[in-house]
């Protein structure tokens, strides 16, 4: 019968709108506890950047402090070190750093905004430990040719001075750089980029 | 278009087809929606249940999400919650959501119970659905009871030591009773953290056990109605209840409109008066808790105020504990004092309406004077309520066999 | 029948109540603030009045710097500039350095913390209270709203000093005693009364948007949710009527 079409079809129209509405306020009513689970102010505030100065930071030697729960290393590296850093990338996985977790504007073999100071993420990619810093050239008992690096104790993995990962070891990436930049010529910012973004 | 129509509805029956093979999901549908045929006359007071169960998701959603910030600790608790107040993103709308969710519970529970005393729905056959029921309110008293105490402010405190120490009325186990509920020799981190458990699983459970029982009861007798006949006495040619509709559609889609109208008071409270001038969020109660200092005025939150009252009428503590314990006692009772032959307040003689309606000033009178500070006047007063309301069940029950009753009708009217 | 019942219910229920009143609604000596807390501007007087005047004895613990930037339209170099005088950080609570014990050896009660002092007291409150300062005979502070509280008047110097002039009164039972019948201001501040009144109003609003910060933004989220709300059970309310055509 004519009516009962009209009829049927009113009631798909008005279960699919009742639906349709419902489901967005339903949608949009998700997000403010779905938000609710991402850090809070006081998170925040204790993840505030880290302002890290380098007065007494000598050549050679490697500073730690800690940002967002990490450990994070700054090295003064000499000049030797910088120069270095190209004599071992037959031997690494990634010298160019193309799969490395690092800011945009962090490039090449020497990985810093300006080579002197490495400002880098101490845990070991594989699977956390911080890995120790062994600056000395010369044959160490994990590696017969060390051009000076960091070695993780944990798994054996080794990286550069510049926070290379080794081929052949179980770490899969280089170290990590956090965002930093400079507030002076001693003065580094961990957790603030040179643009200002944070 | 049509033909992409019917291979996907052809593949949803066929995964529809594997799980019923396994599981009753289309017998199980067809028992509680389709085919459970409910009276057709449901009016504004048949609402309530589902809302109530409703609100007992929206409890547990943003309870949970409190105990996701929430620190069960004397040292930390008041602080935990003003840092989900004010440093966790949205954090003040899972509070008030809980808060406000709180008091609508009781509103809407209240409210559900009066249906029952207005159509009686608590008479043969549904008197476990009452009982069941009765359960349900006094698991939700302890669920707010033990939540309240969680803020660990002033009220929360004093309001607890309050409580508590009532049980220490009764003769002989009163004290170390007292003891065991705290957990220590005074209201206590420990007394805190166990109520903590309390309120987050062991009661939760309880209610949702409850909650199944409460429907599964009336699932096997039907559901009431408000001219308060059986509509299964009328039954066509297929053995359907001439009186009675499909769950789903009709009632589905009318609670689904109910829900709307209650999210519209309810989203009022939550966001433009969440406080409800004390009554909801008392004042008190946003100053940490001091065991030195006590409060001027203790007094529960509002739900439970009628009792307070009840308990504060009498003198003597532990006749005073005895009577608020047994001004709830009694409603389990009701289906055997009601002794009318029928049950709606529609065939029932003037005597019930006057009865009820004293019932319920008394009720809310009673409220009122719990909130109260008690001057003397007032303590007077309770105590006339008091007397009111126990009436109530007395003279249901003597008068209720015998009182004249207007003829019930065949069918259901509107 | 049905006027009946809602006569006698409406007359029951609205029985003289007599000081049936709920906690911190109102009360003796409490007198209207007009503080607003949409008003930004007084936000921002009263959050440097408290910072300059309150916050060396009463922490704002619950309270972000920079969270009440945000609310009230500061820059950080404006909050740190001129509201931080410790070596607090933008992101941090606003602490203060005295010991709770150290207070209560000099004060003899340790100055609460008053992140919530708004909740529990409210505007009105606490702008009476601050209004409500004399020094009594024996040249001590005083307050009307807290008799005898260790705090002393610390916006004297803008308000003056107003000492209290007596009457007596005579209450039910017969006895006689005294009673502040008004005050006179015996030594003049820097600011009128009417300018005082406004520094205890920014100062009240302050702390009453300190009480709930989010309460600055929850009113307008809940008209939209109200709206839509009201457009959905509009269509519900189509859907079931629709639906219930079928039942006679």
């Amino acid at each position: 019968m004519s009516s009962d079409e009209v009829n049927k079809g009113r009631r798909r129209f008005l279960v699919a709108t009742t639906s349709v509405v419902g489901g967005v306020g339903i949608g949009i009513a998700a997000v403010p506890f779905i938000k609710s689970w991402m850090p809070s102010a006081r998170a925040q505030a204790i993840g505030v950047p880290v302002e890290v100065n380098m007065d007494k930071l000598k050549a050679g030697q490697l500073l730690k402090v800690q940002w967002r729960g990490q450990t994070i290393g700054v090295l003064r590296r000499t000049q030797e070190m910088v120069d270095g850093l190209s004599k071992v990338d037959a031997s690494l996985s990634d010298p160019e750093s193309q799969n490395a977790e690092q800011p945009e504007y962090i490039h090449g073999e020497q990985r810093a905004l300006k080579p002197e100071f490495l400002v880098i993420n101490m845990h070991c990619t594989h699977l956390g430990c911080v890995p120790q810093m062994v600056p000395q050239v010369g044959p160490q008992p994990f590696d017969a040719n060390w051009n000076g690096g960091f070695y993780c104790p944990c798994h054996k993995s080794k990286f550069d001075l510049s926070g290379r990962v080794y081929s052949g070891v179980p770490a899969p990436t280089n170290l990590r750089i956090p965002p930093y930049s400079f507030l002076d010529e001693n003065t580094l910012i961990i957790g603030v980029s040179p643009t200002g973004a944070v | 278009m049509a033909k992409m129509a019917s291979s996907l509805s052809k593949k949803t029956s066929a995964l529809l087809n594997w799980f019923d093979d396994r599981l009753p999901v289309t017998a199980f549908w067809n028992n509680v929606m389709t085919g459970y045929m409910a009276p057709k006359n449901f009016n504004f007071w048949y609402y309530m249940g589902s809302l109530a169960l409703l609100v007992l998701v929206i409890q547990i959603f943003s309870g949970i999400l409190l105990a996701m910030h929430y620190k069960p600790s004397a040292a930390e608790a008041f602080a935990s919650v003003e840092y989900i107040m004010r440093d966790v993103e949205w954090g003040w709308l899972i509070r008030y959501m809980h808060t406000t969710g709180a008091s609508f519970f009781f509103i809407l529970i209240y409210l559900h119970m009066f249906r029952s005393l207005l159509y009686g729905s608590h008479k043969a056959p549904r008197e476990l659905l009452w009982v069941f029921g009765m359960f349900l309110y006094v698991a939700l008293m302890a669920e707010a009871f033990l939540g309240y105490i969680l803020p660990w402010g002033q009220m929360s405190y004093w309001g607890a030591q309050v409580i508590i120490n009532l049980f220490g009325a009764i003769p002989k186990i009163g004290e170390p009773l007292t003891q065991w509920i705290r957990g220590d020799f005074f209201i206590s981190d420990a007394t805190l953290n166990r109520f903590f458990a309390l309120h987050v699983i062991a009661v939760p459970l309880a209610l949702l056990g409850l909650v199944l029982l409460h429907l599964v009861a009336l699932r096997e007798n039907g559901s009431n109605n408000p001219d308060g006949i059986e509509i299964k006495k009328n039954k066509d040619a297929d053995g359907k209840p001439l009186d009675g509709i499909p769950f789903h559609p009709y009632y589905t889609v009318k609670d689904i409109f109910g829900v709307g109208m209650f999210l519209i008071l309810f989203s009022f409270i939550l966001f433009l008066w969440p406080e409800a001038g004390g009554m909801f969020l008392e004042h008190d109660n946003f100053v940490p808790a001091n065991p030195l200092v006590t409060p001027e005025h203790i007094k529960p939150v509002w739900y439970f105020t009628p009792f307070y009252a009840i308990l504060k009428a009498v003198p003597d503590k532990l006749m005073g504990v005895l009577l608020m314990g047994a001004s709830v006692g009694i409603l389990f009772f009701l289906p055997w004092l009601d002794r009318s032959p029928v049950k709606s307040i529609r065939y029932k003689g003037t005597w019930y309406k006057v009865l009820l309606a004293m019932f319920t000033i008394a009720f809310v009178r009673l409220g009122l004077l719990g909130m109260a500070e008690g001057t003397p006047a007032q303590t007077w007063e309770m105590r006339v309520w008091t007397l009111v309301y126990f009436m109530f069940f007395v003279l249901l029950f003597f008068m209720s066999p015998g009182a004249k009753t207007k003829p019930e009708p065949d069918r259901v009217t509107h | 029948m049905k006027k009946l019942a809602i006569a006698l219910f409406s007359a029951v229920l609205l029985l003289p109540l007599s000081s049936l009143t709920v906690s911190a609604a109102g009360g003796a000596g409490v007198e209207h603030s007009g503080a607003n807390i949409n008003d930004t501007a007084s936000l921002q007087r009263g959050a440097r009045l408290y910072v300059n005047y309150c916050l060396g004895c009463h922490s704002l613990s619950f309270m972000r710097y920079n969270r009440m930037a945000d609310d009230l339209d500061l820059t950080e170099e404006m909050v740190m500039e001129n509201l931080v005088f410790s070596d607090a950080k933008f992101a941090d609570t606003m602490d203060i350095a005295m010991h709770p014990e150290r207070a209560k050896a000099w004060f003899g009660k340790a100055p609460p913390d008053l992140s919530l002092i708004g909740r529990s007291r409210g505007a009105d409150w606490l702008y009476s209270y601050l209004r409500g300062f004399y020094q009594d005979e024996n040249g001590e502070w005083n307050n009307t709203l807290l008799p005898n509280a260790s705090m002393p008047h610390v916006l004297w110097t803008l308000q003056g000093i107003q000492t209290p002039v007596y009457r007596q009164e005579t209450n039910a039972d017969g006895f006689t005693h005294e009673v502040i019948d008004h005050f006179e201001l015996t030594t003049p501040g820097t600011q009128t009364e009417q300018e005082f009144k406004e520094t205890a109003r920014d100062i009240a609003a302050f702390l009453d948007y300190a009480g709930e910060p989010a309460k600055l933004k929850r009113k307008g989220i809940g008209v939209w949710v109200i709206m839509f709300l009201v457009l959905f059970t509009f269509i519900a309310y189509l859907l079931k009527a629709e639906y219930w055509r079928d039942v006679h």
